[in-house]
C-alpha cells in the first residue's frame, strides 16, 4: 500500500511536472520592448497604448503561433530621448542584449530613433515607430531594403504627409476667414520650432503658400524647441499683420507659443501641429489660454473607424487623459499580433512579409504600409484629424466634407473671437 | 519694430535681473557659487503649483507659502551641503551641482516630465504704444527694480546688511569684532533664496513649469553676472537688460535665427570677457561693496 501510495505520488508528480513543462512552453511570452521617454507623456503614451493592446490579447488568450497560444511580455524601456540621446542608444542596446526583446515598438524623437533604428535592424528585430515622423526613417527602407526591412512607422504619418495634412487646414481656415472676414488675401506667418523634422514643412511651406494657395508668407520664425518665452515671437508676427500664423511644434515651446498667443490675443489664427495641444493636459497647463488652437492630431472622439472611440473612451477611462500619436502602440501590437499570426512564427524575415501584407482597421484608421513601410495616407487610408480646443474640449474639425470624408462626431471650426473682431471690416 | 525691441527687451531683461540678483548678492556677499539657485527658484515654481493647483489655496496663499517653504529647504541645503566644504569654492560648485541635479530628479519622479502651468495673478495685458505686454510681465519688471533698490538698502541701510558687508570684505576681522559669521553667511543665504523664490512666485505663471526649467535660466544667469561682474550686484543688473535686449534683436532682426538668441547671448558674454575679464562693472562695483 505504502509502496502504491509512493509510486502514486511520483507519478502525480511526473504528470504535474509534464503537465506544468508543457503549460510552461505554451506560455512562453513573446517580449516585446516598449521604447519611449517614460517620464513624459509620449512615453507614457507608448507604455499606456501597448499595455491596453497587451492586457487585451491576453486576456483573449495570447497570439498563436503555430499550434500553440502565447501571451504577450511588455518590457518598458525608457530611453528618456527628451534629455539625451546617448542614453536613448544604451536602452535600446539593453532591449536587444539584456531582455532579448523579439520586437520593438515605440520612439519619438527622430533623432535619435535614427539611432535605435540602427540598433534594431544590427539585431534583425522588428521596430513598428510609434512617434517619429522623419521621412528618412522610411526612406532607408527603400535605399537598402535588407538592413532597414525589420522597420515599420505607424504613427504618426510621416512629416510630408503632416505637412500636407497642415496645409489642408491652413487653407480651410483660411477659406473660412476670407468667407466671413471679406479678406481678399491672406497673410501667414510660420513658426516652427528648430528641430530635424519641423525643416522639411518649413521649407514647402515657403515654397507652396505664395506659389500654390496664393498666401502671402511675412515671416519665417524658428524658436528653440524648449524656449521659454515667445512673446517677441508674437510681436513681431502681430507687427507683421499676419492673419493666420502657422505652428510646428512637438516639444513645449507649443504650450510656451499657445499660451501666450491667448494671453496677448494676437489677432493670427493658429493653426497647424502643436503635439502639446493633443494632450488634454493643454487646457489646464495653458489656463484656459489656448483655447482655438487647432492641430493635426492621430485620434479624435470621431468615428474614423468602428475601433475608434471604443479605443479613444477606453483610453480616457483607464489613463485619465486623451490619447496622442504614441498610442499608436496599441494598434502596432495588433498589427504584429495579425501578422505573426499569419506567418506562423516569430522569426523576423517571415513576420515582416506577413508585415507588408497588412490592411487592417485600427484606431487610427484604415492601415496599409507602403513599400517604404510607411503608413498610407489619403481619404481611403489613415487621414490623420484636426482637433480644436473649444470651450475645454478637444474637439474634431476635420476633415469635414474633404475628399468625401466627414468623421461622425466632428464639429465645424471656430474663429478666435478676437481674430473676428480684429479683421472684421 | 524699435519699439518693440526696446519693451521686449526690457521685459525679458527684468526676469534675467530676478534671478541674477539673488545669485550675486550670495557670490558676491557669502562668496557661495551656488548653482542650485535656479533648482531653488524651480522648487518655489513647483510649490506654487502643488499649492494651487493641487491643494486648492488661493494663488497668493500657495505663493506666500511656497517662498516660506524654499527658504527653508535652501537653510538645511546651506548646513548641510555647503557649510562643511564652504572654504572649498570647488566642492562647494560641485555639491550645488548634485543638490540642483536631485531637486530635478526629484520633480521628475513625482511630477513626470509634464508641462504644467499656473494662472496669472493678474490677467490681462496693456497695450503700450501697439505693443501689447501682459499685466504679469508689468509686474516682473516692477518688481526688479524693487528687489535692485531693496537690496541695495538692505546691504547699506541695515544693521544686518553692514555685517553681511564686513564679512565679506574680512571673514575673520568680522569674527574677532564678535560677528558670528555663521549666522552672517545663514542670513545671506536666506536673503538670497527669498528672491529666488520670490522671483520664482513673480515668473512661475510666465513659463512653463517642468523638471528641466532651471537650465535654461541658469545658463542665462551665469552669463549674466560674468558679464556684469562676478558678484556685483548692479553690474548683474544692468548685464541682465543687455542680453535681454541682444535676445530681442535677435528675434527680430534674424527670426529664422530666433532659436539662435541664446547663442548671441552668450557670444556677447565672450566678447565682453575677451576685451575685459573682469566684466563690464566688475572693478567699480567691487569697490563699491
Amino acid at each position: 500500500m505504502k509502496k502504491s501510495g509512493l509510486a502514486g505520488v511520483v507519478l502525480l508528480g511526473l504528470w504535474l511536472g509534464l503537465g506544468l513543462g508543457q503549460s510552461a512552453q505554451a506560455a512562453d511570452p513573446i517580449k516585446i520592448g516598449v521604447l519611449g521617454p517614460m517620464a513624459f507623456t509620449q512615453g507614457e503614451g507608448h507604455w499606456n497604448g501597448a499595455t491596453m493592446a497587451a492586457e487585451e490579447i491576453n486576456s483573449a488568450g495570447g497570439i498563436t503561433v503555430g499550434k500553440e497560444k502565447r501571451p504577450l511580455e511588455l518590457v518598458k524601456v525608457d530611453t528618456n530621448e527628451f534629455l539625451s540621446i546617448p542614453d536613448a542608444t544604451n536602452a535600446t542596446e539593453m532591449a536587444v542584449s539584456r531582455h532579448k526583446v523579439d520586437f520593438m515598438v515605440g520612439g519619438f524623437r527622430t533623432e535619435a530613433v535614427l539611432v535605435m533604428q540602427d540598433i534594431a535592424m544590427d539585431a534583425k528585430k522588428i521596430f513598428i515607430g510609434c512617434g517619429a515622423a522623419h521621412p528618412e526613417l522610411c526612406t532607408r527602407v527603400t535605399k537598402d531594403y535588407d538592413r532597414y526591412k525589420y522597420w515599420f512607422r505607424l504613427t504618426p504619418i510621416n512629416s510630408t504627409y503632416l505637412g500636407k495634412v497642415d496645409f489642408i487646414l491652413l487653407g480651410t481656415v483660411g477659406a473660412i476667414m476670407k468667407k466671413t472676414l471679406g479678406l481678399e488675401k491672406l497673410k501667414v506667418a510660420i513658426i516652427a520650432e528648430k528641430a530635424a523634422w519641423a525643416d522639411p514643412i518649413v521649407a514647402a511651406a515657403e515654397k507652396m503658400l505664395p506659389e500654390q494657395m496664393g498666401m502671402e508668407v511675412v515671416g519665417t520664425w524658428r524658436p528653440s524647441p524648449v524656449a521659454k518665452d515667445c512673446t517677441a515671437e508674437l510681436a513681431a508676427i502681430q507687427r507683421a499683420g499676419a492673419h493666420i500664423v502657422f505652428t510646428t511644434f512637438s516639444s513645449s515651446v507649443g504650450l510656451t507659443f499657445a499660451k501666450q498667443w491667448g494671453e496677448l490675443k494676437v489677432p493670427a489664427a493658429a493653426v497647424g501641429i502643436n503635439v502639446e495641444a493633443q494632450k488634454s493636459g493643454f487646457w489646464a497647463a495653458t489656463g484656459g489660454k489656448g483655447e482655438y488652437t487647432l492641430t493635426v492630431n492621430t485620434y479624435g472622439r470621431v468615428k474614423i473607424t468602428d475601433k475608434t472611440i471604443p479605443f479613444y473612451d477606453k483610453y480616457i477611462k483607464e489613463f485619465k487623459e486623451a490619447p496622442n500619436y504614441t498610442a499608436g502602440t496599441y494598434d502596432a501590437l495588433y498589427l504584429l499580433k495579425d501578422a505573426i499570426e499569419r506567418a506562423g512564427t516569430i522569426k523576423s524575415d517571415k513576420v515582416v512579409a506577413e508585415m507588408e501584407k497588412t490592411d487592417a482597421l485600427g484606431a487610427a484608421g484604415r492601415e496599409v504600409f507602403d513599400k517604404s513601410h510607411d503608413i498610407t495616407w489619403g481619404p481611403k487610408f489613415v487621414t490623420a484629424v484636426g482637433t480644436q480646443w473649444q470651450d475645454g474640449k478637444i474637439e474634431c474639425v476635420w476633415p469635414f466634407n474633404w475628399e468625401g470624408v466627414t468623421y461622425e462626431g466632428s464639429k465645424p471650426y471656430k474663429l478666435p473671437p478676437w481674430v473676428a473682431e480684429h479683421w472684421k471690416k | 519694430m524699435l519699439l518693440d525691441i526696446v519693451i521686449d527687451g526690457l521685459i525679458k531683461g527684468s526676469v534675467y535681473a530676478l534671478l541674477a540678483i539673488g545669485f550675486s548678492l550670495v557670490l558676491g556677499v557669502a562668496r557661495i557659487i551656488n548653482i542650485a539657485h535656479t533648482a531653488l527658484f524651480m522648487t518655489a515654481a513647483y510649490l506654487i503649483y502643488m499649492g494651487s493647483k493641487i491643494l486648492g489655496l488661493p494663488l497668493i496663499l500657495a505663493m506666500a507659502g511656497a517662498v516660506a517653504l524654499t527658504v527653508l529647504l535652501g537653510l538645511v541645503v546651506y548646513r548641510l551641503f555647503i557649510q562643511p566644504i564652504q572654504e572649498h569654492e570647488a566642492a562647494v560648485l560641485i555639491a550645488t551641482i548634485a543638490v540642483a541635479m536631485m531637486l530635478q530628479e526629484v520633480f521628475l519622479m513625482s511630477f513626470g516630465g509634464h508641462y504644467l502651468g499656473v494662472p496669472p495673478l493678474i490677467d490681462g495685458y496693456l497695450e503700450v504704444m501697439g505693443v501689447k505686454v501682459t499685466y504679469q510681465h508689468l509686474l516682473a519688471l516692477g518688481l526688479a527694480l524693487v528687489m535692485l533698490l531693496g537690496v541695495r538698502q538692505f546691504l547699506t541701510g541695515t544693521r544686518l546688511g553692514l555685517a553681511l558687508r564686513s564679512t565679506a570684505q574680512d571673514r575673520e576681522v568680522a569674527n574677532l569684532m564678535g560677528m558670528d559669521v555663521n549666522r552672517v553667511a545663514m542670513a545671506t543665504v536666506a536673503v538670497s533664496v527669498g528672491l529666488a523664490a520670490m522671483t520664482g512666485a513673480i515668473v512661475v505663471p510666465l513659463i512653463t513649469v517642468e523638471p528641466t526649467m532651471w537650465m535654461h535660466p541658469l545658463i542665462m544667469m551665469l552669463a549674466i553676472v560674468v558679464l556684469g561682474g562676478l558678484g556685483s550686484i548692479e553690474g548683474s543688473f544692468i548685464g541682465a537688460y543687455l542680453l535681454g535686449f541682444a535676445e530681442s534683436l535677435v528675434v527680430f532682426l534674424l527670426p529664422m535665427g530666433s532659436f539662435l538668441k541664446d547663442s548671441v547671448a552668450l557670444s556677447i558674454m565672450i566678447l565682453v570677457l575677451l576685451i575685459r575679464p573682469e566684466g563690464l562693472f566688475g572693478v567699480s562695483f567691487e569697490e563699491e561693496r
